[in-house]
């Protein structure tokens, strides 16, 4: 399941709440990307092309699961203007084994870094700017082509 | 054709959506670029440096040689940074 949205979210809940959908598995893997303070950052704001982004995350997240046995995977992920420390993205993947669950939750980080159309903006005392993509990401995603 | 800006792009057109009419002989992704740039100097600026820009038609990512036809939304943007 995917969801975009400008409200916060409660991972713990978020997580109770999954684990709780599911049967016969036996490991849930989880990843809770927050917004760094660090740099003097005052703020960060997420754009997104509204559309294009569920949808692209509908085929990340179908592609997981033709590549993994999951039992389900969830991918939240905030936009709009978010101050340090604040929650913005969330995966969950289960499956009967750890590996998978494992390997699925890191495979929908990296995709989504990489192909769903989100942009920040750091504001910093001295001004804003956007944030270039690093390559880092693209090696991180090339890893499962 | 529906053109959609984000990010910095937008920023440099000035405009985050615009109808524009291209002329028929424009076919693909690269000849619709060369033809907004001549909208304003902003465009033009915007589509300066081509390494930075990445391209979606009908929400989908694509190459420059994507074929488009008249009823496409074109979406230009700098590479992705979520998560």
């Amino acid at each position: 399941m995917i969801r975009v949205q400008a409200e916060d979210f409660d991972p713990g809940a978020e997580l109770s709440r999954f684990r709780q959908t599911t049967t016969d598995v036996g490991a849930v893997a989880t990843f809770l990307g927050l917004v760094r303070g660090d740099g003097g950052l005052i703020a960060m704001t997420l754009d997104h092309y509204p559309g294009m982004t569920e949808r692209q995350l509908e085929a990340i997240e179908a592609e997981a699961r033709r590549r993994w046995p999951l039992a389900d995977a969830l991918v939240i992920h905030r936009h709009g203007r978010l101050l340090p420390g604040d929650n913005i993205v969330f995966v969950a993947t289960a499956s009967t084994h750890r590996q998978a669950a494992f390997e699925a939750c890191e495979f929908l980080m990296d995709w989504l870094k990489t192909k769903a159309p989100f942009w920040k903006f750091e504001e910093h005392a001295q001004g804003g700017a956007w944030v270039e993509a690093k390559s880092t990401d693209d090696a991180a995603a090339a890893r499962w082509e | 054709m529906k053109i959609l800006y984000f990010a910095w792009l937008r920023g440099k057109t000035g405009v985050g959506e615009e109808d524009v009419d291209p002329p028929a002989q424009i076919a693909d992704v690269r000849g619709l670029v060369e033809w907004l740039k001549t909208r304003s100097a902003g465009h033009a600026d915007a589509f300066a440096d081509l390494s930075l820009v990445r391209v979606a038609v009908n929400q989908d990512h694509v190459q420059p040689d994507h074929a488009l036809n008249p009823g496409d939304e074109v979406a230009f943007f700098p590479p992705v940074t979520g998560g």
